[in-house]
């Protein structure tokens, strides 16, 4: 056993190896957990309750845009003050609502569900791992992440109500007490939550990039790694650069909230009286703001593609195509998404001649994104389909990646831009592209890993139940909107009803309010077979999808440590799937090519020599290990 | 058992450090971002005119000089640990910690020398980002004195030798980050005050 562990891991670092006589009681096992797999399915149920609670938001204020004539009274007992007397919703209460329901699945559900979630269940399971690097900075990373969570939940119930000022918390409107009443506490509150949310992900982003660089099996080059591994470690990069520049910004936004300095602030008059601050600039925070949040789009959404690729491969029993393509499409997408934030700010009175600049660097992202979307149709073009609830969630998602993504190099224009900004077709744009799409790269994930997650199978038709109900629904939802958003309908706004030229829409917005109520019911079909299924599920076989990748050769359910005995190497890429010649349609990556000379291509023909020289090398090794240990 | 191990290491892991000290360098990298992310701030807001001009407390450059010292003591403790020379590492770190303990007290005398000059933490953002540039310097500081502490308690139980070095090395490596950013931070402020 000891040798089988030293050949496998690191032998320098065997001191803070982990322990696989593990005695737990129910604090250890299911509160204070080290153990990656508990810590994903925490971040899971986390994401899945805010995910109701950011949904729920949504339904409120969809009801007000919808009805805005609509006697609200019936919702008293849940909002109390915020509906008043004449049954109407309270209009800061309003932008509080919005504000939230950004914060919310940005950052809680869609970071940290979803990487959270994937990151931590699959790097280890699918690069040959005992564990994270380091399985206490793991755990302090998801209890950062559940105090961030309670300051902010706490931030609803406030007097004042939470933050309003828009997900992005733009001064001078953050930054004055005076400016709305959620600028008060709940905004404080906000910024507290955000600083634990920034250390929680970097903590979590530095263990995802350690575990995939050093952690890997023996022949797991990065050549070899799935793609949802390239997803995550790129993911986590990208957070790691990008989430401290967000600390910067809102440490600045702390002091001239707090302490009365003017970073943002300059030439205020409220009541007609000046404040003191002067020399600051508004325009500064959207820069450093935006230069987390473009990348945080990425955030977002790099860990669904990478899901995506593994689901649509896997299900069309086929490799996926351009396997290196993807990886340096991603590599673009990672670097590019550090160098257009300012098309965040058009209208900013940002210097036009900047403004094209950030424009052609923004429509360069249209090419790296096309070759992926081309490589997901490739793969499924003449693939052997088969469409278990996973599949047709990453169908979804390369389907809501192709119509959100093309609005986007609309938007990318800057001279269009002008029209469209901050118009209700900014909102479809990126519910659809980076809303939707990651939040079906999420379910997808989901519906494929619950089976080793919990070692029983989710229930199929209602899984497919689910995804025609959410499909069609987010389609109903967000395609309208780009009407809306065409015609000049500015977002974040309590009411059009004021305006003659929004008359006409809205019958439409009624349409969308109702589209998006039934979307948000459909979810509970997806919360009842996750927890019944959990219990009461079909128990999984140990490969339920016949795919190559790691994971599938543990236990049913692994315990610490993933692999009863030694971690297996790995012996070729993760795809093989439907190769000439062999007799299954998959050769798992533990199969060496030297066990399937069958199906070997010709190039593979000479690594199957080198092959059997290292482990002839090897076997002696252990040989002479053995007889030196007696 | 050791060489065992020598043997079966040398064959196969391309690229594989230790972990907490790849763990630190990602950290480090989070660091620079923060004060990438400041020193841009700065420069973006100074672009935009209305700038207050101050001189730069003088006290900086002895306190620059204190932190170089204290990285050639720290790297002293270093080369005596790895020659299992253990008087020598102890007094090394003791003198890396009085230098960064008296970078600390330097740093607070240049706030005074700042107020002196009626550059207040309230005021044009130019004062403003002279404290939040010092302050959360020594903030990363302080927590590196604190690690400097916790080492030097364990080369007091000659828990450090030339085996086992690991933890003193990312000490090294964290407190020569933080000498090279106070130095990128006093070179900017020459550079674009």
């Amino acid at each position: 056993m000891a040798v089988a562990n030293v050949s496998a891991h690191d032998a320098a670092s065997t001191h803070d190896d982990h322990d696989h006589e593990h005695h737990d009681n129910f604090i250890t096992k299911y509160i204070f957990s080290t153990d990656h797999k508990m810590i994903a399915k925490q971040y899971l149920v986390s994401g899945i309750f805010w995910a109701f609670i950011g949904g729920f938001l949504s339904v409120l204020f969809r009801l007000q845009l919808g009805f805005p004539d609509m006697d609200m009274s019936f919702l008293k007992p849940i909002l109390g003050g915020w509906i008043d007397a004449t049954g109407k919703l309270d209009p800061t209460f309003y932008l509080a609502l919005v504000t939230m329901h950004g914060t919310i699945m940005v950052f809680f559900v869609l970071t940290a569900g979803l990487s959270g979630t994937f990151s931590n269940f699959l790097i280890p399971l699918q690069i040959g791992a005992r564990d994270m690097a380091s399985g206490f900075m793991n755990m302090l990373s998801y209890w950062f992440f559940f105090l961030s969570g309670v300051i902010m939940f706490i931030s609803l119930f406030l007097e004042k109500g939470p933050a309003g000022g828009g997900w992005v918390v733009y001064p001078p409107l953050s930054a004055l007490e005076q400016a709305i009443p959620g600028s008060g506490m709940g905004m404080t509150l906000w910024l507290i939550a955000m600083v634990f949310f920034i250390a929680s992900s970097l903590m979590g982003g530095i263990n995802y990039i350690t575990t995939v660089i050093n952690l890997r099996t023996k022949g797991m080059s990065f050549s070899r790694l799935p793609l949802t591994i390239w997803a995550f470690f790129l993911t986590a990069v990208i957070g790691l650069l990008s989430f401290p520049v967000l600390f910067s910004a809102a440490l600045l936004l702390v002091f001239d909230r707090s302490f009365g300095t003017s970073f943002y602030l300059a030439d205020i008059y409220i009541g007609g009286e000046a404040l003191p601050n002067t020399g600051g600039s508004a325009v500064l925070y959207q820069h450093l703001f935006w230069f987390l949040g473009h990348p945080e789009v990425y955030i977002v959404l790099l860990p669904a593609l990478g899901i995506t690729s593994e689901v649509i491969a896997t299900n069309s029993r086929k490799p996926i195509f351009g396997y290196k393509a993807m990886i340096i499409s991603m590599l673009g997408i990672t670097i590019l998404s550090f160098v257009v934030w300012a098309h965040h700010m058009f209208v900013s009175g940002l210097n036009p001649f900047l403004g094209s600049i950030f424009m052609f660097l923004t429509l360069i992202i249209a090419v790296p994104s096309a070759v992926k979307v081309f490589n997901y149709l490739t793969t499924l073009w003449r693939g052997n389909l088969r469409f278990t609830p996973a599949m047709l969630f990453s169908i979804g998602l390369v389907s809501f990646f192709i119509s959100g993504g093309l609005t986007g190099i609309f938007l990318g224009n800057s001279a269009i831009d002008i029209q469209l900004h901050d118009t209700y077709f900014v909102v479809a744009h990126f519910h659809l592209v980076m809303g939707a799409a990651s939040f079906f790269g999420m379910l997808a994930g989901v519906y494929h890993w619950f089976p080793k997650m919990f070692g029983r199978m989710l229930d199929e038709k209602l899984g497919y139940v689910h995804f025609w109900l959410t499909f069609v629904g987010v389609y109903l939802v967000f395609f309208p909107m780009h009407y809306i958003g065409i015609a000049g309908f500015p977002r974040r706004y309590y009411s059009w009803t004021n305006f003659s030229f929004a008359d006409m829409y809205t019958d439409l917005n009624m349409f969308v309010s109702v589209a998006a109520i039934i979307t948000f019911f459909a979810q509970f079909i997806f919360v009842f077979n996750f927890f019944y299924s959990m219990y009461k599920g079909r128990k999984a076989s140990s490969n339920p999808w016949h795919s190559n990748t790691l994971e599938w050769t543990t236990p049913v359910v692994p315990g610490h440590g993933n692999w009863v005995g030694e971690i297996p190497t790995v012996y070729r890429w993760p795809y093989d799937y439907s190769k000439p010649g062999s007799k299954e349609d998959f050769i798992p990556q533990t199969v060496p090519l030297s066990a399937t000379p069958e199906s070997n291509l010709p190039h593979e023909a000479k690594l199957v020599q080198l092959e059997k020289e290292i482990m002839a090398e090897e076997g002696e090794v252990l040989v002479t290990n053995e007889s030196k240990e007696s | 058992m050791e060489e065992n191990l020598t043997f079966i290491e040398g064959a196969e892991q391309p690229l594989s450090m230790h972990p907490k000290k790849f763990a630190l360098w990602l950290f480090i990298v989070s660091v620079v971002m923060v004060f990438a992310g400041m020193t841009s701030a700065y420069i973006v807001r100074q672009g935009e005119g209305n700038w207050l001009e101050f001189d730069l407390p003088n006290i900086f450059w002895y306190t620059s000089g204190i932190i170089v010292l204290s990285s050639i003591s720290l790297q002293w403790a270093y080369s005596s640990a790895k020659k299992d020379s253990f008087n020598n590492l102890k007094i090394g770190l003791l003198i890396t910690l009085v230098l960064g303990i008296a970078f600390l007290v330097g740093q607070w005398y240049s706030w005074e020398a700042l107020v002196a000059e009626d550059v207040y933490f309230v005021g044009n953002p130019s004062g403003s980002f002279m404290y939040v540039f010092t302050g959360l310097h020594a903030i990363h500081l302080i927590s590196g004195v604190i690690f400097l502490i916790i080492v030097l308690i364990s080369a007091l139980r000659n828990e450090i030798h030339s085996q086992k070095l690991a933890q003193l090395e990312m000490c090294v490596t964290f407190w020569h980050f933080l000498g090279g950013l106070w130095l990128y931070l006093f070179m900017f402020l020459l550079l674009n005050h």
